[in-house]
């Protein structure tokens, strides 16, 4: 190509990063009762970040515990009170975007562009919007005085590090709930980042605690007798675990699991568009989305069509230096998921379906995977079936709109779906036979803290955004 | 698919002759253009929105820049226009920055039709083009044997380029036929004495079209009816060249090459003043159209102030220090 | 140099219009003092129906702006309002205590709650659509969907008693939901207002989403009552009589009126003030394929 951007890298000097990083209990960092440590690597480079302190289950009760003893005095707090401190939360989290952004992309491997331009804008006015209800909650349709819950124990995954962590703590904090959150071994960094950011706001220690750690410190919190909520965004089977460790206790319990999401392109679809929200759909951040678009269900009419406009503008991806502004798929999380994900495709090659990628190169370290998509697949395909969590795309045909809606809810799945096409009427229509939590018509991957998002089926229960977000966080 | 020809190709002729029946009458003609695909305003905005993000540095900077300044049409359309002052911008045009001989040269000088054999004798072999607006710039609203003799009168006084303004009344009611007869017509006026023919590009103004749908029909229209160019609008309205009106003409030429097998270039006009917009438009050509549109051939940008961004920014860049507008000539 | 040595520097205080700072035009002042004991404080701008014409044209030249603003930004707005009249608190305090007659806790208190007061409205500009709004479900395969929109301009009188406190809980549900105001501040203790004005001009808030006006009220009432561009009138700050005299007038083109009652400034302001300035729009649309 004669027009090659040369590179662009955005300044990790922006980034203070210490050697070692302590546990997030009742204000201050510790270490953990045992001692143990992790590290934090950089997906994109295999270098080692940070030392972590690993929670274990001495840790989780202490920090339950620090939780408990800070919910007195934090649901006391008029509303308003409660209110201002988030949105201080969400200002600091605004002034501090730059760092936090390329904090996110070194731990986690996403392109800085999207870290920018999605994660840290929809952390902020997550906070921004959960702020405003603290003193409203009279108003959200939940009786006239609803009362927080009490501890809240979340567990959350590591595709969207600081932003699951937002959807988690906004809404349990403006009820009133305290907070035990554990990020995901992978990506613990924004989170204790996040620790800094409460201390700034001032917020009373023990309100938000943070135990970096493994599935073993996610279960003892899940099971500490002390939590009141349990909040998990992650996958089915895990999700499935917890609603069995929680059967017969009081907790109440939101999930948000995985998904196996149909983009639907009738032949009206305004192509371009659809091309655009094809890719968004199923490359935005590598792929690692559980509402992601990863079954294309193409009318047969403009299969040809669509499919072209897709390979052409998929030849158009940047793929590498997560750190580098124009890079549009960054790296694989890990080397667990990038196994994952070769796996799924080479069972998509040997199960008869066409593979292709368009030619690019990969770095040498780190974790890398192209994107890629299967064309001739059916239904009967593990890739068809299984979420791939990657930035693998499974093309299949249909003829007639009731054929599309029978394929598309023919996943145990249910979370999210797209709809192309320029009729009014069908999109409507399509949208009331989908069994999706969040149908996109014409667009994808759309994100908004007003805007309630959760699944269907085993793709988990509860809602999180919204007016329906304070729900799972009222004892209601 | 044969390989594609560009617009002004003998071929090229032959190969709209061959979708002469979506033209044969202005029903058909509608019913083709209605049959396009739609375009959903919220998601193109968004994708030329994306990729204005793009973040151009250093060595690719200083090819954008170059490559920027070697595709505008460097233009005047004033009534307050003189022969000094044509003769001017031709002098800049040839020579952007008397400090730095690197400096490459403007594709065009882009003027009135009574200034056209002075723009011409100011370029002299320069190897720089002289365009002419004609067809009652920028309006449009006079009769055609006034539109073909004011083309015609551009073209003898050796005017290379003509940029032909289209009848938006007759777009906006319907009558798209009559677009398209009148397009045919000036390109028809374009042939010189000698049968070699100035290139034709055709204003929508797009500002006046005012919806997505009516820039995608329009862009099809004009290339049936054989335009070389398709240009966004005349810098005399409102809303000029936009980063999505333009990402559309692109695709609109993408996909025209790829269903007709003629290429056709795209002037985005208006508005246009900083180096940056001019690269967000280079890298929206780059990653639509690819190599094959990056070069003046394919694609130009109709501005007058953009030159003297481009040329500090282009100091900027040799010398380290920012430029300032002292350093860069006022023509 | 002693302190008692040196000469303080009067305010001029202005109107606020357009987001600028006119004198009125009529080129009248009139003379505001001390609410306890009489004395001067500063001459205030008697504003003229002309001032009035004024404001109300830069009110609605920015409603299609300030309208057109998502929710969410409307609320980092309102919010950044609340930021920056927290900074100038001891000013404030200051301007209330001698416009109201109040000790300094008093003041500082209803200029704190007047902080408070912009930062719940921040909180409601993306929270209202979802409590007023909603799906209508409709016996029909239509999808029906109910959505509130701001009237339009909004002329506000301001209550008399609650110069700076009274002033925002009135001003501020106006503009949350996108409507644009022509305020008329407090006949007597207008001073407060006037400064305010100063802290939305360094705020986020475009300049004509809030126009604020001193004078007498009655004079600036009238012609804003009867004016066929104003959609909606707030009577907080009219007495009894005046009060009916321009509800008639505002029956000419049907603007929206909110009667003066008693009100406690300090209470939870509810959603009333919120709503009284929304339009309800209705959506169908077939479902089918």
């Amino acid at each position: 190509m004669a027009f090659e951007y040369a590179p662009a890298p955005e300044s990790r000097s922006v980034v203070d990063l210490a050697p070692s990083y302590g546990l997030f209990i009742d204000g201050e960092f510790t270490d953990a009762a045992d001692g143990t440590v992790f590290k934090s690597v950089s997906p994109s480079t295999e270098e080692v970040l940070a030392e972590v302190a690993r929670a274990g289950e001495a840790d989780v009760d202490r920090a339950v515990k620090a939780a408990r003893k800070a919910f007195t005095s934090w649901s006391a707090l008029p509303g308003a009170e409660r209110g201002k401190y988030l949105f201080r939360i969400a200002r600091i989290v605004q002034e501090r975007s730059r760092e936090l952004a390329v904090l996110e992309s070194l731990d986690n491997g996403k392109p800085i562009r999207e870290t920018r331009d999605v994660d840290l804008p929809l952390v902020a006015a997550h906070f921004f919007y959960y702020a405003g209800w603290a003193d409203k909650l009279s108003y959200a349709g939940y009786g006239p005085d609803p009362k927080p819950l009490g501890v809240a124990g979340q567990v959350i995954p590591w595709n969207f590090p600081l932003l699951m962590l937002a959807w988690k703590i906004a809404p349990a904090l403006a009820a009133g709930n305290t907070v035990v959150l554990k990020p995901a071994e992978t990506t613990p960094l924004s989170a204790l980042f996040f620790a800094d950011v409460c201390r700034q706001a001032g917020l009373p220690r023990g309100v938000v605690n943070i135990l970096p750690g493994y599935g073993d410190a996610g279960a003892a919190l899940v099971a500490h007798e002390g939590v009141d909520k349990v909040a998990f965004t992650g996958s089915t089977e895990v999700g499935k675990a917890i609603a069995r460790t929680v059967a017969g206790t009081d907790k109440k319990v939101t999930l948000e699991l995985g998904g196996k999401a149909a983009n639907i392109v009738f032949d009206d679809a305004p192509i371009d568009q659809a091309v655009e929200g094809i890719v968004n759909g199923i490359f935005f951040n590598q792929g690692h989305v559980c509402c992601a678009g990863s079954r294309l269900l193409v009318q047969e009419s403009v299969q040809d069509e669509v499919l072209d406009a897709l390979k052409r503008r998929m030849a158009t991806l940047r793929v590498g230096d997560p750190l580098d502004k124009n890079t549009d798929i960054g790296a694989i999380n890990s080397p667990e998921q990038l196994a994952r994900i070769t796996a799924l495709a080479e069972a998509g090659e040997a199960e008869g379906a066409q593979r292709w990628a368009p030619a690019c190169e990969l770095p040498s370290a780190g974790y890398w995977f192209a994107p890629t998509l299967f064309t001739g697949v059916t239904q009967a395909h593990r890739i068809a079936r299984e979420e791939i969590f990657g930035p693998v795309l499974s093309v299949l045909t249909f003829r007639t709109p009731a054929e599309a809606v029978e394929k598309a809810n023919n996943t145990p799945y249910g979370l999210s779906a797209g709809i192309w096409t320029e009729k009014g009427s069908r999109i409507l229509s399509m949208a009331n036979k989908l069994k999706a939590g969040v149908v996109w018509a014409n667009t994808f991957n759309k994100f908004d803290p007003t805007s309630p998002f959760g699944g269907y089926k085993e793709s988990g229960y509860g809602r999180e955004g919204g007016r329906h977000g304070l729900e799972g966080y009222l004892d209601v | 698919m044969p390989s594609p020809v560009p617009a002004y190709a003998p071929d090229a002729a032959g190969r709209l002759a061959a979708l002469s029946d979506v033209t044969a009458s202005d029903r058909a003609l509608r019913r083709f253009l209605h049959g396009l695909p739609g375009v959903d305003a919220v998601g193109l905005e968004a994708r030329a929105a994306g990729l204005g993000t793009r973040s151009i540095k250093t060595t690719a900077k200083a090819y954008a820049i170059d490559l920027a300044i070697s595709m505008i049409d460097l233009t005047t359309l004033e009534g307050a226009d003189t022969p000094g002052k044509v003769r001017a911008l031709c002098a800049k045009g040839i020579q952007p920055d008397p400090t730095d001989r690197t400096t490459p040269k403007v594709a065009a000088i882009c003027v009135y039709p009574d200034m056209v054999a002075t723009a011409k004798e100011a370029l002299g072999d320069s190897g720089i083009h002289v365009a002419s607006v004609a067809t009652a710039f920028p309006a449009g609203r006079t009769a055609l044997p006034v539109k073909l003799a004011d083309t015609a009168d551009a073209v003898a006084a050796g005017a290379d380029e003509i940029d032909m303004v289209i009848d938006r009344g007759a777009f906006l009611s319907g009558r798209y036929l009559e677009v398209f007869e009148e397009i045919r017509a000036v390109k028809q006026a374009c042939v010189r004495a000698d049968k070699s023919v100035a290139h034709l590009k055709v204003i929508f103004e797009n500002g006046e079209l005012a919806t997505y749908d009516n820039i995608r029909r329009c862009s099809w229209l004009a290339m049936l009816a054989g335009a070389d160019f398709i240009k966004t609008s005349t810098g005399k309205v409102a809303v000029n060249a936009t980063p999505p009106n333009t990402l559309l003409m692109l695709e609109a030429v993408r996909d025209f090459r790829a269903t007709v097998g003629v290429q056709v270039g795209v002037k985005p006009a208006g508005g246009i003043r900083t180096s940056k917009d001019a690269i967000k438009y280079l890298v929206m050509v780059n990653e639509t159209l690819g190599d094959d549109w990056l070069s003046p051939d394919w694609f130009r940008f109709g501005a007058s102030s953009l030159l003297n961004d481009l040329l500090m920014q282009r100091q900027k860049l040799s010398t380290g220090r920012y430029s300032g507008p002292d350093y860069v000539t006022v023509d | 140099m002693s302190e008692q040595s040196r000469l303080s520097v009067f305010k001029t205080y202005k109107l606020y219009v357009g987001g600028k700072f006119p004198r009125s035009e009529s080129g009248r002042v009139y003379e505001v003092t001390d609410s306890k004991g009489g004395s001067w404080l500063a001459n205030a701008p008697q504003a003229s129906r002309k001032d009035a014409r004024d404001a109300v044209v830069a009110a609605r030249k920015a409603f299609g702006g300030w309208s057109g603003a998502t929710a969410y930004n409307r609320g980092q707005v309102l919010y950044r309002v609340a930021e920056m009249l927290e900074g100038r608190r001891e000013q404030f305090v200051r301007e209330v205590a001698e416009a109201e007659g109040l000790s300094k806790s008093k003041a500082g208190a209803a200029v704190d709650a007047a902080v408070d007061r912009w930062v719940w409205y921040a909180g409601w500009t993306d929270k209202i659509a979802q409590v007023v709004g909603g799906a209508n479900p409709v016996a029909g395969p239509y999808f029906n969907l109910s959505t509130p929109e701001p009237t339009g301009v909004v002329a506000v009188l301001a209550p008399q008693d609650s110069s700076l406190l009274g002033l925002v809980s009135v001003l501020a549900p106006v503009i949350a939901t996108g409507s644009t105001a022509v305020v008329v501040a407090s006949e007597a203790a207008p001073l407060p207002a006037l400064s305010f004005g100063e802290v939305l001009a360094t705020s986020d808030v475009p300049g004509g989403v809030v126009n604020i006006l001193s004078g007498r009220t009655a004079e600036l009432a009238t012609p804003l009552a009867s004016h066929q561009d104003v959609n909606a009138l707030d009577l907080t700050g009219a007495s009894v009589d005046l009060a009916r005299t321009l509800e008639e007038a505002a029956a000419d083109n049907l603007k929206r009126v909110r009667r003066p009652a008693p009100e406690d400034w300090s209470t939870d302001p509810g959603t009333s003030r919120l709503t009284a300035w929304l339009e309800t729009k209705t959506v169908w649309h077939p479902i089918g394929v």
